[in-house]
């Protein structure tokens, strides 16, 4: 079933004389966890702000095409009816932060759906325990660093459990362990709720193993779209300078020095794994 | 040259951030800082230009404590470019966010045309010259702040950072930029949690955990040791990880670097064969 729905969407902000996006149609299914990425500048975010009613209701400019997301009309709906299905975990966590503290901030969107206290309560601490930050509970969120931040922002999102959660570049200020738990934890909301899953990401090394779909932008359009180890493989992702892994890199050297994998990896333990049968057998 | 010698420093809020620090950056090097988040890399590089001040111990960049010198005297030779560019930028277009350095130091308009030509052209970021920086994406006004810094010529260069937001061509181009940098002899300080980034450039490495400095060396050795990088958060390089899952192979797990993997195991196929 398709949770957002697009057709020839095309959006050019105020004042801008190019349009960010153009003639975007693209379907993403329920459940679905999906990495956006393409070089910087190339719509990305701008797509993710159509995704949640931030474009056209805040920051106007024009939009045309279609677009449906959660059954919503965009165009439609205000910002606050989409939001209730689409929670977005900005780029730069200060842009969402504002509340005295994490726990407040938190509590926030909960708040604005008036939930009852309990209830409330149970949703803030699991939020905070997922994102693995309830010791910061009382803390203000200014003081914190950027990596706590980063997962201060992620549960207040997580506490509204959307049907569809967007993140951009969720992980850029958090250590290389911290990210991959914070990856495991979105990966898990996705297996368990079932919650459908956009990440922006440029870093593909720890994001890839968890996603079943990528989507590379370029310059306003999308340009590839499919599973994962095809798009990392394919000629096109390279030139346009997609962050393509390490080890399907490794896959690509040797099968030029005509060894070829059975199949083309996205994890170092994958890639371990083909490789001991090769070294074992040989 | 940077001499940090027993440096203590403890933030207004009574958080203990650095807890005995030695270090000396030789005039020249290129070097990582890296570590869990909170383990106080951005406290430590924040003292090199005087943005903060030791509580306990003392920082010398070429032999003068940065106590006696104020961070405006210390910013004409070390350049500090911020982890998050929000909190640097602030001119109405790009291109006056990068003159805006070089007409505080007193250059001449003519070497500030220049100058800001030559950063503009450097990072890619000509076609922005009179857009407003705030109209920009995340990793385009990274490299806004980087361009602002890089155009009045510091000799320490300070990155916190640098590759967040980055795309993959960009990340590439920041790479040979700073390898080139360094080619130059500039002193290139690098706060970073990108693994792969690290490893491809192969630069000295320092680990931070909880306020201390827990190991030193060249990436090749600091990543390729897990217990090491354990301690401080770190995951190793994906090629690294390959080797260290095969090492009862008798493969050696020293390796980064994707070109030496893949001659190390073609020669291994080559030897069964």
């Amino acid at each position: 079933m398709a949770i957002i729905e697009t057709r020839d969407l095309t959006y050019t902000y105020p004042g801008a004389t190019n349009p960010a996006i153009t003639e975007v149609s693209v379907t993403i299914e329920k459940g679905d966890f999906v990495i956006l990425t393409g070089p910087s500048g190339c719509g990305k975010t701008t797509l993710c702000r159509c995704f949640n009613g931030l474009i056209p209701h805040f920051y106007n400019g024009n939009l045309e095409g279609e677009i449906v997301v959660a059954g919503l009309k965009v165009n439609d709906h205000k910002i606050h009816q989409i939001a209730r299905h689409v929670g977005l975990v900005f780029q730069n966590p200060e842009n969402q932060l504002f509340a005295l503290s994490v726990e407040k901030d938190v509590a926030f969107g909960l708040e604005n759906f008036a939930m009852v206290r309990d209830e409330m309560r149970k949703r803030v601490d699991w939020a905070l325990q997922m994102a693995g930050i309830s010791e910061l509970s009382e803390r203000p969120p200014h003081e914190l660093s950027g990596g706590q931040q980063q997962r201060v922002a992620i549960a207040s999102v997580l506490a509204m459990q959307p049907e569809i959660m967007i993140l951009d570049e969720p992980t850029s200020f958090l250590d290389p362990v911290g990210a991959q738990k914070i990856f495991e934890v979105i990966s898990e909301l996705n297996k368990k709720l079932g919650i459908t899953i956009i990440l922006v990401e440029h870093r593909l090394d720890l994001a890839s193993m968890y996603a079943n779909r990528v989507i590379v932008m370029d310059e306003g359009k999308i340009v590839l779209n499919g599973e994962p180890r095809k798009i990392f493989n394919s000629e096109k992702a390279r030139l346009i300078g997609v962050g393509i892994p390490k080890v399907t890199q490794l896959y690509q050297h040797l099968k030029i020095h005509g060894i070829n994998l059975k199949r083309v990896p996205v994890t170092p333990q994958e890639t371990a794994n083909i490789l001991r049968e090769v070294l074992k057998h040989d | 040259m940077i001499e940090v010698k027993d440096l203590y420093f403890t933030y207004p809020t009574g958080v203990e951030a650095l807890r005995g620090i030695n270090l000396t950056i030789d005039d020249g090097e290129f070097l990582a800082v890296m570590g869990q988040n909170g383990a106080g890399k951005t406290t430590l590089v924040k003292h090199f230009n005087g943005l903060l001040k030791p509580t306990k111990g003392e920082i010398l960049v070429d032999g003068v404590s940065t106590q006696d010198v104020s961070v405006a005297q210390l910013a004409r030779n070390v350049g500090f470019v911020f982890q998050n560019p929000d909190h640097q930028l602030f001119s109405e277009t790009v291109e006056e966010e990068i003159a805006f350095a070089l007409r505080n130091f007193g250059f001449e308009e003519t070497v500030i045309k220049k100058q800001v030509e030559w950063a503009l052209n450097l990072l890619d970021i000509t076609q922005y010259r009179k857009t407003s920086p705030f109209m920009l994406s995340g990793g385009e006004r990274k490299r806004v702040a980087l361009a602002s810094i890089l155009a009045w010529d510091p000799q320490v260069i300070i990155m916190d950072e640098p590759t967040i937001g980055q795309d993959y061509q960009q990340k590439e181009k920041l790479m040979q930029f700073i390898l080139q940098l360094n080619a130059q002899k500039k002193t290139v300080v690098v706060v970073t949690h990108d693994v792969e980034f690290v490893a491809e450039c192969n630069p000295r490495v320092i680990l931070m955990s909880q306020g201390k400095i827990v190991a030193g060396g060249i990436a090749e050795e600091i990543l390729t040791d897990p217990k090491v990088v354990a301690q401080a958060s770190i995951v190793p390089p994906q090629i690294t990880q390959i080797f260290l899952e095969l090492a009862d192979l008798g493969l050696p797990t020293d390796i980064i670097d994707v070109h030496e993997a893949s001659k190390i195991l073609l020669g291994r196929m080559r030897e069964k064969s």
